[in-house]
């Protein structure tokens, strides 16, 4: 699917600011038009991660390498890659037109190879008709549009995106998921792409690279992340709704997998309502969601709350007593203390590990 | 319907009535303030001195031919475009550079704001004596610095060829760490995405300075230029201290003329004409500024 050279490398790359940290040791590899997308909670380092990439901080250990050139040392403009802002960062005084170019004019372009790159930027944005106007006089949307236009127009191989969806609303930043992707495959760009959003980094990323307290937690295919997290924490950061994490000790044996203390993480999809003579866990039902193809149902047990997605319409309600249950095949093991994957009984070794694609 | 489009026609003739009483306040504040006093200069302008031998009578114009051949006149009028001239873009380019500078990352950022912004705290009297001491002659601070390359005593506020030029550091001097701040407080609102976004795309400093920092500073600039043009005619409190607009009239700036023709020598109807003169020039220049300038700069 992607070509095995690395386009970009990060060895051991280390950033603070006093005491304050940034990035705390990353190896990273991207490979050429992979979309990866860094995320994380807030102010785990995936800006800083995307700002030292761009050449807008400068680690205070490690190496940056762009497409085989050590560029460390490099200021942003000799990286060959653009940027989208969370904010847009457009030029409010400058019309859209000339907010899209200003990179070609600032780099001495001719005319005639600026209008004609304009023009097809404009044409691929849907900006058309709006090259006079001021970023005051657009939506928001379309001026996320300008400032995806500024960043293909020079036609760079890497585009680097921190948060740009983060200011639309909901309906509008699912169009523009896709359309971002699809744009990104049109021009096969390697695209950067930072979000705290786990459905946004699981609906667009080749790869996803999960970071937390400046380091990285687990990275590899969204499938990967979702069928095998490296650890509880990843298992609670990616799915939504978020795994149930429960503590081993308090689950009945049958359902312990022979752990004294650990927990145990079921995908809310996995579990069930237990048939008659099977090994259940008791549980309360606090709130029932119908969303039309499944159920949410949100339960309390003497291991703590947890959310099932039971297909249809099951025949609960608020405040009735459950036996609630999940197949061996279905669980995930972590241990206690340091949260890290217990290999799987069937077999699987944890992603961490694996050094190679997926084998399906 | 047609009793509809009368509702209508009350309502909005009710409201051109609230309109008007809200405006009369400040009609009436300006007719007293403003409008009255230009009009009754105006009206003086046009009599003649009185004595006690001649009292005022009507002369029309001749106030305002009597000074277009003044000599006197001429010259303060040249001072005073040398002084704008120079004061004006001077005590600008200066507080866009310190300003540049003190929103920089630099250490002790507040002492060096602080330290800039001093002078605009003082008041004129209070700075003007203190340059007196930095230009008296041998003792001060300048000719003690001058001193150590070999040049000799200078008085710099005594002698015609110096004086203006001391005037005019004074008033840059005092200008310019107050115009800094409001050069300060606009850079603090532009974002620093916008750097950024530039230097990817390939902005070197002056680039950036130049397409997206001053564009964006205009409002500032328009404002600081009109502060500092109406400062170059009102502010005057400094040759009181330090020339008196002298030797000769080197120094004398139009407001001070006005000044000791009303109360040096009781020509309250040359004042008057020279104020009207004043008054023209300003509006002419008000004008130009608001509507030319205005129309290139972009208000966020
Ligand atoms: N310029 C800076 N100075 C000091 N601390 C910073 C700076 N930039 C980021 N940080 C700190 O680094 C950590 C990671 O920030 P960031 O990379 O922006 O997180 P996020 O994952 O939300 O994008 C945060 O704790 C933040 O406070
Ligand atoms: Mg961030």
């Amino acid at each position: 699917m992607t070509s095995p050279a690395p386009f970009i490398v990060l060895t051991g790359i280390t950033k603070s600011w006093g005491d304050s940290q940034g990035v705390a040791g990353i190896d990273l590899t991207i490979a050429r038009g992979d979309f990866v997308v860094l995320l994380g909670p807030s102010g785990c380092g995936k800006s800083t991660t995307l700002r030292l990439i761009a050449g807008l901080e400068t680690p205070n250990t490690g190496r940056v390498l762009i497409d085989g050139k050590d560029v460390t040392a490099l200021p942003p403009a000799h990286r060959g890659l653009s940027m989208v802002f969370q904010s847009y960062a457009l030029f409010p005084h400058l019309s859209v037109a000339e907010n899209i170019i200003f990179g070609l004019r600032v780099r001495g372009l001719p005319k005639a190879e600026r209008s004609e790159r304009l023009e097809k930027a404009l044409s691929l944005t849907g900006l058309k008709g709006y090259e006079d106007r001021k970023p005051s006089a657009l939506s928001g949307g379309q001026r996320q549009r300008v400032a995806l236009a500024r960043a293909i127009v020079a036609g760079h191989p890497l585009c680097l995106m921190d948060e740009p969806l983060s200011n639309l609303d909901a309906k509008l930043r699912h169009e523009v998921r896709q359309e971002i992707r699809q744009l990104q495959q049109e021009l096969g760009m390697t695209v950067v792409y930072v979000t705290h959003d786990q459905t946004e980094a699981m609906g667009m990323a080749d790869r996803i690279v999960l970071m937390k307290n400046g380091l990285i937690e687990q990275q590899g295919p969204p499938e990967d992340l979702y069928e095998q997290p490296a650890t509880a924490f990843a298992a609670s950061f990616v799915g939504s709704p978020p795994m149930a994490l429960l503590p081993a000790g308090k689950l009945p044996p049958a359902l312990s997998a022979g752990l004294a203390d650990g927990l145990i993480g079921v995908r809310p999809e996995a579990l069930r309502l237990a048939g008659a003579g099977e090994a259940g866990l008791p549980a309360r039902v606090t709130g029932v969601e119908f969303l039309g193809g499944e159920t949410l149902v949100y339960l309390d047990s003497a291991a703590g709350a947890l959310i099932a997605k039971l297909p249809g319409r099951p025949a609960v309600v608020r405040g009735s007593d459950v036996q609630i249950t999940w197949s061996a095949s279905d669980r995930h093991l972590f241990e206690a203390a340091s949260g890290k994957r217990i290999s799987n009984p069937a077999g699987l070794s944890a992603p961490a590990e694996r050094k190679t694609g997926r084998m399906v | 319907m047609t009793d509809t489009s009368q509702l209508h026609r009350i309502e909005s003739r009710r409201l051109a009535l609230y309109g008007s009483l809200l405006v009369l306040p400040s009609v009436f504040m300006l007719s007293l303030f403003a409008f009255w006093p230009t009009l009754a200069t105006l009206w003086a302008s046009l009599f003649s001195k009185g004595t006690s031998r001649r009292p005022s009578s009507f002369i029309g114009l001749d106030n305002y031919e009597s000074l277009f051949a003044n000599p006197d006149f001429w010259q303060v009028v040249g001072n005073n475009l040398i002084y704008a001239g120079v004061t004006i873009p001077v005590s600008i380019a200066l507080a866009l550079g310190m300003a540049l500078w003190a929103n920089a990352r630099i250490p002790a950022r507040a002492m060096v704001r602080i330290a800039y912004f001093t002078p605009a705290m003082l008041p004129m009297v209070a700075a003007a004596n203190l340059w007196l001491f930095f230009y008296t002659p041998d003792i001060g601070v300048l000719d003690r610095l001058f001193g150590l390359v070999g040049i000799g005593g200078t008085n710099w506020l005594g002698q015609p060829e110096t004086a203006l030029a001391s005037v005019i550091v004074v008033t840059i001097w005092k200008e310019a760490g107050f115009f800094m701040i409001f050069y300060l407080a606009a850079l603090q609102t532009i974002p620093p995405d916008l750097k950024e976004a530039a230097l990817i795309e390939g902005a070197g400093r002056w680039t950036y300075f130049r397409r997206i920092l001053l564009p964006l500073l205009m409002p500032t600039t328009l404002f600081v230029m009109v502060n500092a043009m109406i400062n170059s005619v009102k502010l005057i409190d400094h040759l009181f201290i330090l020339t008196k607009g002298g030797p000769n009239n080197a120094s004398k700036l139009i407001l001070y003329w006005i000044w000791e023709n009303a109360f040096s020598y009781f020509d309250r109807p040359m004042a008057a004409a020279l104020t009207v003169l004043v008054l023209i020039v300003l509006g002419i220049v008000a004008l130009i500024q608001f509507a030319v300038l205005e129309r290139r700069i972009h208000y966020r």
